[in-house]
């Protein structure tokens, strides 16, 4: 068995030095390329197994109500506990009310029973088949976003955000791809060394490091040379890392340093226990991720049109709960994709049903839409990428969506 | 181009330690390198006062896994025991005094030889200390499981770890159960193992991580082979006696074939122990064990050769560490000129080194070690089973470069809480120039 995997990190994750100087160092200069309005790709990677039957319920399958019989969200109706009503057939859970004018406005798309083909059960395999984009097969070395950098564009040193603390696995690769936690803090916090330290790493023998730095001064050239004022928010985001990385994304995308993806996650999906129904630990998530979401909705402004964002989680839930008041890891779940040009206010996919013969092995959702689809159709029509076999190799896309316009 | 003898000695402690200082230059200068070598390789007989000293108010480190369960529950528990909520109270503490422990051992123990390894062994059985009921379970881990095996025999620590609650439940063993056993299941009202069948996380890690590395001759019959033999090796009561439990009612008794190798039927327990012993003298794990041990201590890119003449040394000795690590470092390409600053220090070895080079002090607490996050190593905090690769390319995205620069920065200006060097001592840009980022 010949098997590579798990390579997560290459040479080529570059990052971001500032000269020291504090964000208004984003000064007003000419620099053509970076004046250019990309398309913008925001992946969010949910980790853990995100409970889609919870997050938008399908409220008029009885069964649904049946196989969850403590941690159901009650159908819309009067009170706060309650699904928010989005079709007639789906309620949004209570706590991402935050996402619903977006939903009416048409900027938000829900894609249920969704994700991956592959049957794993295993958050590591499950994450690493979804980054990888290859569902089942181990042998890819390299992140679906990584490969959509291999098109030998010139993007600049900023083409591609990971707000992360480690080039995450869907990003890694051979092209360049750059991890920073905080535009912001991300300076040195004395600039009077900065031109030593350019010298001698200028100088250094080994290659890695050698290119590394020199990555991180160019990047932060481009920066200076960005030429916007520092972008303001003048929208509060929650608190939280997760509002906080959003927030990093926002900048830099109205900072027009030529960012084309951005990536982020968020943890504490993985229920076992405890899951609660409206309220609870996984309310307590959807509401992060709800008003982390609208935030940067309302941030972007204008720029939202130039912005998709999607959402993955490596798997849903069983649709049963277990017998400590939460679900175990399952298989179909909910995709959310948010933008201008995203063709909101639906809820896609074909519901499968959770009558016990419907059920995936006979205990989880079933899928109806492979998170591919939802993922080529945002490349193909939102970013204009022809080469989807490259991305997704061993994948033929089925017919469009139809959720981006 | 032959080495001083200086920079013999500056080379070798920058590889058998965390980091050279001005003391250990002068013991190595007075024994010579062999005999310093054997030293650290009789670790218990170097007393280590120092560390022990820095180390006594870590109450967490000397606990079971069910003392810390009992003293330092997840909130829900806490709130229903009328327990407080105290963060130092909270299981995130019990990794802190671990993230804590670990480099106050790599600054001050004066058996780092023995650190090193159970660094590298930490990072080879890597468990994510955060996932579930392991928050309480690596602290022993380390302190019972790996530290007083690092420097003996491959095959009882491979055993160790197989058994041990932490990895059993990191990788899910515990809830492996042969399917025909559904009658027997255990009652111990555990609703996951009640609904498992056999999982083979383990048994597939076990091969491609631990023993044989990926192209190491198995195929996923045999994992599916392994994963048989390992069902019923669980745990007692993980969140409250978490300890290993071999339970015949979970076992698969049936006929097993590994590698070509019949385990017959009827086997309990020591089906599991053949496969030990049958992956610990395999060929390839003996290569898989040294290109990693060679790689450590020499260069990201062992030569192949070299690691074929430690590796058999590795098969001959049974798999002793010690007889390995000496081979290593009477290599001739130890000595080399191309194995000398050869290596990226990985972030602990960065902040260790500064430390020890400067005569730092650190008192380890969170931050010193939130600069170890930033750099990109958070302490037993590596989520896949891989642990953090060991090559240049794991520590030096730009990103990282600049978490470094800046704690050179913050250190030296004396600015970090808790940890200090004397002024003037180095500068930071001493620290943050790409010579230090190697060893």
């Amino acid at each position: 068995m010949s098997l590579t995997r798990r390579l997560f990190l290459k040479s080529s994750g570059m990052g971001l030095l500032a000269l020291g100087l504090p964000p208004s160092f984003l000064v007003r200069a000419a620099a053509e390329e970076v004046k250019k309005k990309n398309k913008v790709l925001v992946v969010v990677f949910q980790r853990g197994g995100m409970d889609g039957l919870n997050a938008v319920i399908p409220f008029k399958d009885r069964s649904y109500y049946a196989l969850r019989p403590t941690i159901a969200v009650a159908e819309p109706g009067s009170g706060d506990e309650r699904a928010v009503d989005l079709d007639g057939f789906y309620g949004l859970h209570p706590s991402l009310t935050p996402l619903k004018p977006l939903f009416a406005a048409g900027r938000l798309a829900v894609v249920h029973a969704a994700g991956s083909p592959d049957n794993s059960r295993s958050h590591f395999d499950a994450q690493d088949y979804m980054e990888s984009g290859t569902p089942g097969m181990k042998s890819v070395r390299d992140g679906w976003l990584n490969r959509m950098l291999q098109d030998g564009a010139e993007g600049g040193p900023l083409r591609a955000a990971a707000i992360t603390f480690r080039t995450p696995r869907i990003l890694s690769g051979d092209a360049p791809a750059m991890t920073l936690t905080s535009v912001e803090e991300f300076r040195l916090r004395d600039p009077l060394l900065s031109p030593a330290l350019e010298q001698r790493y200028a100088n250094v023998r080994d290659p890695l490091l050698r290119q590394s730095a020199a990555g991180l001064f160019d990047a932060m050239r481009t920066l200076q040379a960005a030429g916007a004022s520092p972008p303001s928010s003048k929208e509060p985001y929650p608190t939280g890392r997760f509002a906080a990385s959003l927030k990093q994304i926002a900048t830099l995308v109205k900072s027009k340093v030529g960012l084309e993806i951005a990536f982020t996650e968020v943890d504490g999906w993985d229920t076992h226990v405890a899951e609660g129904g409206a309220s609870g630990q996984m309310a307590n998530r959807l509401k992060e991720l709800a008003e982390g979401l609208a935030a940067f909705a309302r941030d972007l402004g204008d720029h939202i049109e130039d912005v998709v964002l999607l959402t993955l989680s490596e798997f849903g839930r069983t649709a049963r709960e277990n017998g400590n008041r939460g679900t175990d890891h399952g298989h179909g779940n909910v995709m959310l994709v948010m933008g201008g040009k995203v063709k909101g206010g639906k809820v896609y996919g074909r519901w499968p049903g959770l009558d016990s013969d419907a059920l995936y092995e006979g205990r989880d959702l079933a899928l109806t839409t492979d998170f591919r689809a939802v993922c080529g159709e945002v490349l193909s029509r939102h970013l204009g990428r022809t080469e989807l076999s490259k991305i997704f190799p061993g994948y033929r896309a089925p017919s469009p969506i139809g959720i981006v316009a | 181009m032959e080495l001083t003898e200086d920079q013999k000695i500056h080379h070798f402690l920058s590889r058998v330690s965390f980091g050279p200082t001005a003391a250990e230059i002068e013991k190595v200068k007075a024994k010579g390198i062999p005999a310093y070598l054997e030293e650290q390789l009789d670790p218990e007989k170097l007393p280590d006062r120092l560390v022990e000293e820095k180390l006594k108010n870590l109450k967490t480190l000397n606990l079971s896994g069910s003392e810390l369960l009992e003293l330092y529950p997840p909130q829900q528990q806490a709130l229903a025991k009328g327990m407080t909520t105290a963060p130092d109270q909270s299981p995130r503490f019990v990794i802190s005094e671990l993230q804590r422990a670990k480099l106050l051992r790599a600054v001050y123990s004066a058996r780092q030889l023995q650190e090193v390894m159970v660094d590298f062994w930490i990072n080879h059985f890597n468990v994510f200390a955060a996932k579930g009921v392991d928050r309480w379970l690596v602290t022993e881990y380390e302190r019972d499981t790996i530290r007083p095996r690092a420097l003996g025999r491959f095959r009882d620590l491979l055993l160790a770890t197989a058994q041990s609650p932490a990895m059993l439940f990191y990788l899910d063993n515990w809830l492996s159960s042969s399917p025909d056993n559904a009658l027997n299941r255990p009652r111990n009202g555990n609703a996951a193992i009640r609904k498992a069948g056999i999982n083979e996380n383990y048994a597939r890690e076990l091969m491609e991580l631990h023993t044989l590395g990926v192209d190491g001759g198995y195929a996923q019959k045999d994992v599916g082979e392994v994963a048989r033999c390992f069902t019923g090796w669980t745990i007692r009561q993980p969140r409250g006696r978490p300890e290993f439990l071999f339970d015949s009612r979970m076992h698969d008794r049936g006929t097993k074939t590994v590698l070509g190798t019949t385990i017959a039927s009827g086997g309990g327990v020591e089906d599991g122990i053949k496969v030990i012993d049958l992956l610990a003298g395999h060929p390839s794990t003996a290569r898989f064990i040294t290109t990693k041990l060679v790689r450590r201590f020499m260069r990201d890119d062992p030569p192949p050769a070299l690691v074929a003449r430690i590796a058999d040394v590795f098969r001959d000795s049974g798999g002793d560490l010690k007889q390995t690590l000496r081979a290593i470092f009477a290599a001739p390409e130890f000595f080399a000129p191309e194995t000398v600053g050869a290596k990226i220090k990985k972030p602990i070895e960065f902040v260790a080194s500064a430390l020890r080079a400067a005569g730092g002090e650190t008192d380890g607490a969170p931050p010193v070690v939130r600069h170890l996050i930033a750099m990109g190593e958070p302490l037993f905090l590596s989520v896949p089973p891989t642990g953090f690769p060991d090559v240049a390319a794991t520590w030096t995205s730009p990103d990282m470069l600049l978490a470094r620069i800046n704690f050179a920065i913050d250190l030296t200006a004396n600015h970090i809480r808790g940890t200090r060097i004397q002024a003037g001592e180095m500068t930071a840009l001493t620290l943050a120039a790409p010579e230090f980022q190697v060893r």
